[in-house]
């Protein structure tokens, strides 16, 4: 096999990677949502309380978002199961955070799974993201 | 930066590294995206500790994957599958009728680890025979040589 990892490669990974990363603002995420909870007939806009009672409550299972991302989304978390690290959830101390549209599809879809047994409406998910951007 | 040379690169990358280590096995495989997404919430465990049938059965049940939703989009699943299923296990299946999906149930993984004791499985810093990281210092780079190993204490 040819040497493939050249520098150039590596650059070019870290720039395709790093551009990846940052594709959108959590402001724009939450545009995003604000545009599908619009769709509901009586939406006054997202709640930040809502968001942190939604964030630190069971529904129905044994799991809340709060079992593995902690009581505080400002600190590291960790896995129920596999006891594997989780970088914080608020974006004011993890910037990575609700940047990428398919990586905030992907979880808040197998999260909601696990936590609710169904999907999050744009409204739940709209107030637990800003709860999480209300976060210092 | 177009998508064309995004594939092209994303292509280059993916060529598995797989080499020989000098006798026990070889974990060296790798592949970005089983990298990135199986290791979201365990280390990326090896291809090679389960059988291509096993993974088959499990990349099609992400959703209910023990007990957490793990779903993948459909491109993701299927370029994982196909890494799994070129570097899986090549030992005769156990005789269960159904592929064996935890690795820690098949014949190799228990006889690797007869001499484990049971006051160590139940270990808090153990917590599941799935946590090869526990001892296995390397595990996140597939490197499980004996050398690496240090038990909790």
């Amino acid at each position: 096999m040819l040497p493939l990892k050249t520098p150039l490669t590596m650059a070019l990974t870290l720039a395709i990677f790093t551009l990846n990363a940052y594709a959108q603002t959590p402001q724009e995420t939450l545009a995003g949502l604000r545009q599908q909870a619009a769709e509901t007939p009586g939406f006054q806009g997202f709640s930040a309380t809502r968001g942190e009672q939604f964030f630190k409550s069971t529904h129905g299972n044994d799991w809340s978002c709060a079992t593995c991302h902690t009581q505080n989304p400002t600190v590291s978390g960790k896995h129920a199961k596999t006891s594997k690290i989780i970088q914080p959830m608020a974006p004011a101390v993890n910037a990575e955070r609700f940047t990428d549209q398919a990586k905030v599809d992907k979880w808040f879809k197998r999260n909601c799974n696990d936590v609710l047994d169904r999907a999050c409406t744009p409204l739940e998910k709209g107030d637990v993201l800003t709860y999480l951007m209300s976060l210092k | 930066m177009n998508m064309k040379h995004t594939i092209l690169i994303a292509a280059l990358l993916a060529a598995p590294t797989v080499q020989a280590s000098g006798g026990g096995e070889s974990f060296a495989a790798t592949q970005p995206k089983w990298k990135a997404e199986c290791s979201s919430c365990h280390i990326a465990y090896p291809p090679k500790l389960l059988p291509a049938a096993s993974w088959k059965t499990m990349m099609g049940s992400l959703d209910k994957h023990f007990g957490t939703d793990a779903s993948l989009d459909a491109a993701a699943t299927t370029e994982i599958l196909a890494f799994l299923e070129k570097n899986a296990s090549r030992r005769k299946p156990e005789p269960s009728a159904k592929p064996v999906l935890r690795f820690t149930e098949t014949r190799w993984f228990q006889s690797e680890h007869d001499e484990v004791s049971a006051r160590l499985w139940k270990d808090p810093r153990v917590k599941s025979p799935s946590n090869c990281a526990a001892c296995h210092t390397k595990a996140e780079n597939g490197d499980f040589n004996e050398h690496n190993i240090r038990l909790p204490r």
